[in-house]
């Protein structure tokens, strides 16, 4: 399949991307362009203007900046897997963009293309949430604005991102505690079935949940009990409190439900061993 | 030049590979010629529907678009080819090209659209407004049976086509008198071949003379050209098809499309080339599917496990049309419900029904991957329900090893073989004491993680086949026979000419490797030429594991001819008579006296000059050959599989796999094991992980490649592949058996017993294919609720 | 039309062609370079696998335009000059990797693009890094053991 007929426009900043993206009713961003250029192969999307900002070299970074670390939108998740910084800071992000696709995808896919997508099967959204992660979003007139991880998704490929702003940068803080994200597929090179990230942190442990809904979720019940002093395997019992995981070619949403708990038991396992 | 040294038998490296490994390899979308259009075909999103119009003026407009055509606008000769009418009564809806009054599946073509460009046409393609009316659809075979049912093809008035049946032996009162009646029900399901290259096509027309070349990635085009001719009216004299590098097929090229038929003819209409090269979408609901069946299996024995009597009903998914061979497919496995084991009384009734579905046709193994699924895991429930030790049971059971063709209770008359042996290899190879001693460690310690142990000691048939007894026997429409021609070039070089068409299993080695050893002389002196009906005249093409078991001996018969000519002008240049020279090391050697010898390339330009032959013998070195056998061949095996399934999850994971199969004659040990891995991958892929999924209106779900799960290289173990006996076939003077789909058959039920018998503690006797995580987990669930776990 | 210029196999390559030109297009029909392959639409299969400035991608999946200025290697420039094979072609021969051949330059991009980053992998890091190349024919293995052999002699050869 080949894309329906678009314009190209390869910016030369974030600021040259905002003011394309206004300049079309219907523009996209393209970054790696690998959550984009499938949609567009199957004609599912058609833009009538993509906005390359592969290009703009000052996006892709990782660095330290006190207690969190940043990242550049566009930092490709083979940087993101394989930087000694995250490695060492936030590990679970890094162990996570190497379960991301596969490894040609993750020579181009980028991690702030792959938030922005806002696919509830996504890995990373999942560990965002769980990590309490902020997003910094450009906007036009130069200015910017901080969204939190847990409320930058807000449905199924929305997120909380107009058509000409751009995720700039993606701070997670650091992880002294144990962690786990555990991507539950049938193939090595599926999205997730189910996914769990277990953080933990400042003593308490935060659990999100990876296609188990319309965004990624954090599994409420389940940091609820173990606040309340709950071990691991009862209050993995509550992890399919408030999730509405779909129904596909790959399981029921009955199943997902219940290999949830199992998932969430291991996770929190790993997590607080 | 000439060589002592013999070929077969051989790990010769393949011929194909430099080209191939340097992307020199021209498959048909590689192809392009000048003044070339491409197609792009309008396919129904509807399963079912009525089809009130169809409207192209708005692709017309689009840039780039040359041409529109509906199904009104084609006259065909016929419809595209049913060649297997399994039963006189068979009821078999024509196949236009294009639907024109109803679409009955998903993806039922119902106009093209002609670009200058791939993107013209398909932006042409998404500009033509078809006017639908949907209507109720069925898929699931079970329900299409029902009273009631939509029904596909109104002029039926049901959805049943036919009901092919055997019978040997008084099988109601065998079964009505048997201590023992083991009675499972197994749904097959629907898999998608995905051979990694999608088809393409490309034709060019020839105006002045009105012949027509067409390209394509086709298994068989001998038989294409004969059907297209049939279908379009083209002279079959006028039509040159040519199957260049084909990437893979799997059954699934082993088909007469309809997009073959309207490339040509809209070359024809417009005297231009025309392109068409399938997405991998549209392959999933263009390319035929595999497999689809439900069964029920039944099998009578004594108290202690000893077998009397087998009876298989089968009903098997159609699709919305009868394709090439479909009625067949499941017939080929119809022998096989004994599997490798006695009886006294046998009896299979399959039932073919038509539903709104992508029509299904062979898919590697065709029809034996499913009959092995049903005997092979009735011999599990056989052994738990007389408490006897799966390897024992079959023991018990099998045939008595045999070298004399020999009649088994299916009805088949078998060639030759030795299950024990076979089994006797595997065991060994797989430590099989071990493996249990581990696998009841991990029960004794309730570990989350079980291990289970499964068998399949299968035996199929293929080498396709005896043209008497599937013309006569089976009412197949068309032959078995293959042919090939043996060329010596003047300078001692040779050609041979085959009509199997290699896509992939390495037929140009094999095929040199017998021809050089016929010979004398060196595999790399032999080029062989096939895959295009002005070079290869003659043949029936690849499928069936028919390129060695029938391919090879034509080959091997042809250049007995040449070496026949070639001792007669060796004699006559020598000056001894005929039985003076003796054939020896390669060369013609005069007894007594061997080094007075001539190689068959030292005769052949004698032959090719024609300045002193022998009398009566004529100019040129070379011959023909056309092998028909006088039946199938008959590759049995043991394949043992050690499965881990996680009882939370239900995930599964393959521990260890081993494989001992009795081919006959090994042409290439290399290739052969390449074939066994490759077809036991794809047979735990039929396991574990693939399944075509329809919803209730039709509609595809498993729509590409992200949702129908093809495994990929970490999700799927090493495969240890032994030997075990060789019983050469008696069926050709090679004694080959054929290799090509032993793996898919022999493989999933070695898998899926291995999974029942991991959570046969839990109370699990029976697994849903495939057998994936959530299948398992229900599996697990249900038997804990009570009962035997998921029927 | 928007204009590219990208170096492929060393070459510098010029063209203008549509925007939505995939990459996959570039290099086999307006290029002519049909090794690579195309064997499905969801960035699956991994047929179409190329080098990015030495970096295995899926060429069908990134518009030429992306590649605009920067270097693509294809399965054409993997031999010498000479004829003489890759270790990994030459591996891929030597132990059965191949079969109907259509998986197989993208299979041999990919590893040859993981080698680079992982010089002696063992059996189970092959098979992970081959998660986005998928087969019909050969069950994996010898693809594996094609690979694990050709790091053995390339590996040697840098020694």
């Amino acid at each position: 399949m080949i894309p329906a007929p678009f314009e190209y426009a390869r910016a030369e900043s974030v600021d040259h991307a905002i003011e394309l993206l206004g300049s079309a009713d219907d523009a996209k961003i393209l970054a790696g362009g690998h959550s984009l250029l499938p949609l567009m192969k199957t004609r599912l999307a058609q833009p009538s203007l993509l906005v390359d900002i592969g290009r703009i070299g000052d996006l892709s970074y990782i660095r330290e900046d006190s207690d969190v670390i940043a990242i550049g939108a566009l930092t490709r998740h083979h940087d993101v897997a394989n930087s000694e910084l995250l490695q060492q800071a936030t590990p679970i992000v890094a162990d996570t963009a190497q379960q991301v696709g596969d490894p040609q995808v993750r020579h181009v896919g980028t991690i702030g293309g792959s938030i922005a997508h806002a696919d509830p099967a996504g890995d990373m959204g999942t560990v965002m949430v769980a990590l309490g992660a902020e997003f910094v979003i450009r906007n036009a007139g130069g200015t910017e604005r901080t969204v939190a991880a847990g409320d930058f998704f807000k449905g199924l490929f929305h997120a909380d991102l107009a058509p000409n702003e751009v995720l700039a940068e993606i701070r997670v803080p650091k992880t002294s505690g144990g962690w786990s994200y555990i991507k539950f597929h049938r193939r090595a090179i599926d999205w997730a079935m189910v996914g769990v990230a277990a953080v933990q942190q400042n003593g308490s442990a935060s659990v999100a949940l990876t296609n188990m809904g319309d965004t990624p979720i954090r599994a409420a019940g389940v940091e609820e009990a173990l606040a309340g002093g709950a071990d691991p395997s009862t209050a993995s019992a509550r992890a399919d409190e408030g999730t509405a995981p779909p129904s596909d070619a790959f399981a029921s949403a009955e199943y997902r439900k219940e290999v949830s708990k199992v998932l969430v038991r291991r996770a929190l396992e790993e997590a607080l061993s | 030049m000439a060589t002592t040294e013999k070929y077969v038998g051989q790990p010769i490296l393949r011929k194909e590979d430099p080209e191939l490994l340097t992307g020199r390899g021209r498959y048909t979308d590689d192809l392009s010629v000048t003044g070339m259009l491409w197609m792009s075909v309008v396919r129904s999103p509807f399963a079912h529907a009525r089809i009130k119009g169809v409207d192209t003026s708005r692709a017309l407009d689009v840039p780039g678009v040359v041409a529109a055509f509906a199904g009104g606008d084609f006259e065909w000769a016929g419809p595209l080819l049913m060649a297997w009418p399994v039963t006189d009564d068979l009821k078999n809806a024509p196949h236009m090209p294009l639907a024109a009054d109803k679409a009955r599946y998903q993806g039922d073509g119902v106009a093209v659209v002609i670009g200058e460009s791939r993107g013209a046409a398909m932006d042409g393609a998404e500009a033509v407004d078809v006017d639908y009316d949907p209507l109720p659809a069925v898929t699931d075979v079970e329900v299409a049976t029902e009273h009631g049912a939509p029904i596909v093809h109104d002029d039926f008035g049901t959805n049943e086509s036919y009901t092919w049946s055997l019978t040997n032996g008084k099988v109601d009162e065998v079964f009505a008198n048997a201590p023992v009646v083991v009675r499972e029900r197994y749904r097959i399901q629907r898999q998608i071949p995905n051979a990694i290259e999608p088809r393409a096509i490309l034709v060019e027309p020839n105006a002045a003379s009105g012949h027509f070349t067409m390209w394509s990635s086709t298994q068989i085009p001998h038989v294409l050209r004969t059907a297209m001719a049939l279908a379009t009216g083209i002279p079959e004299s006028k039509l040159r098809i040519v199957a260049p590098r084909v990437g893979g097929g799997f059954g699934s090229k082993l088909q007469v499309y309809p997009e073959e038929a309207l490339a040509l003819s809209v070359a024809k209409k417009l005297g231009r080339p025309i392109k068409w090269v399938e997405t991998r979408s549209e392959n999933y609901v263009a390319t035929h599917h595999g497999r689809d069946q439900v069964q029920e299996m039944e099998i009578a024995a004594d108290e202690d496990g000893k077998i009397l009597g087998y009876r298989a009903n089968i009903l098997a998914n159609m699709g919305a049309y009868l394709r090439i061979i479909a009625p067949g497919t499941p017939v080929l496995g119809g022998f096989l419900y004994c599997g490798a084991y006695m009886g006294q009384a046998y009896h299979v009734s399959i039932t073919g029904v038509y539903t709104n579905t992508t029509p299904v046709d062979a898919y590697r193994g065709a029809g034996r991957p499913e009959s092995t699924n049903a005997i092979e895991r009735a011999m599990d429930a056989l052994a738990r329900r007389v408490s006897k030790d799966v390897v024992e049971i079959r023991r018990m059971n099998f045939m008595p090893p045999f070298t004399e063709a020999t009649q088994s209770i299916g009805g088949l008359m078998i060639d030759s073989g030795n299950y024990p042996a076979t089994l006797d290899a595997a065991l060994e190879m797989f430590d099989y004491e071990q493996m249990r001693k581990e696998q009841q460690a991990r029960r004794d310690s309730g570990d989350v993680r079980q291990i289970g142990i499964g068998f399949s000691t299968y035996l199929e048939n293929c080498g396709w086949g005896p043209s008497k007894v599937i013309g006569n026997v089976l009412q197949y429409a068309g032959g078995g026979w293959e042919a090939a021609t043996v060329r010596c070039h003047p300078t001692g070089k040779v050609v041979v000419i085959t009509g199997a068409t290699p896509h992939g299993q390495g037929g140009e080695t094999v095929y040199a490797q017998v021809a050089a050893d016929e010979l004398g002389i060196k595999v790399e002196d032999v080029e062989v030429l096939f895959g295009d009906t002005d070079i290869s005249p003659n043949g029936w093409d690849t499928y069936g594991s028919r390129g060695a078991a029938v391919g090879a001996p034509a080959i091997a018969q042809a250049a007995a001819r040449v070496r026949e000519k070639a001792h007669k002008i060796a004699a006559h240049e020598l000056e001894v008579p005929l039985d003076e020279l003796e054939w020896k090391e390669g060369a013609f050697r005069l007894r007594g006296a061997p080094d007075v010898a001539k190689t068959i390339p030292e005769t052949a330009f004698s032959a090719w000059r024609a300045h002193n032959l022998p009398h009566g013998v004529e100019p040129g070195l070379e011959a023909s050959a056309f092998f028909d056998p006088e039946n199938l061949v008959f590759p049995f095996g043991a394949h043992i599989c050690a499965v881990e399934v996680d009882t939370e999850t239900g995930k599964v994971e393959v521990l260890k796999y081993v494989a001992v199969d009795d081919i006959g004659t090994v042409l290439n040990p290399m290739l052969a094991e390449g074939q066994v891995i490759g077809g036991v991958v794809q047979g735990i892929a039929e396991a574990l992980y693939e399944e075509a999924v329809y919803d209730d209106d039709g509609n595809l779900v498993s729509s590409t490649m992200t949702t129908y799960a093809i495994p990929g290289a970490p999700d799927v173990p090493p495969i240890a592949v032994g030997m075990g006996s060789v019983t050469p076939s008696t069926t050709n003077e090679l004694g080959i058996k054929g290799v090509g789909e032993t793996g898919t058959i022999a493989s999933p039920p070695a898998v899926l017993n291995a999974v029942v018998d991991a959570l046969n503690p839990l109370g699990v006797t029976q697994i849903e294919r495939p057998a994936t995580p959530e299948n398992v987990w229900r599996a697990i669930r249900d038997a804990r609720d009570g009962g035997g776990g998921a029927a | 039309m928007t204009n590219v210029s990208v170096t492929v196999n060393g070459q510098s390559r010029e063209a203008d062609i549509e925007p939505r030109t995939l990459l996959v297009y570039f290099l086999r029909e307006t290029l002519g370079l049909t090794g690579t392959n195309v064997g499905c639409d969801t960035s699956t299969c991994g047929s179409c696998t190329v080098l990015l400035d030495g970096e295995s991608v899926k060429s069908c999946t990134l518009i030429a335009a992306q590649a605009d200025g920067r270097e693509v290697t294809t399965i054409e420039a993997m031999a010498q000059p000479d004829g003489t094979m890759h270790p990994l072609q030459d591996a891929f021969h030597r132990h059965h990797g191949l079969q109907c051949g259509y998986c197989t330059p993208g299979m041999i991009m990919a590893a040859a693009s993981y080698l680079e980053e992982n010089p002696s992998p063992t059996e189970e890091e092959v098979r992970e890094a081959l998660e986005g190349n998928l087969c019909r024919c050969t069950g994996y293995q010898n693809i594996v053991t094609s690979i694990l052999d050709a790091a053995g002699s390339m590996s040697g050869a840098k020694a």
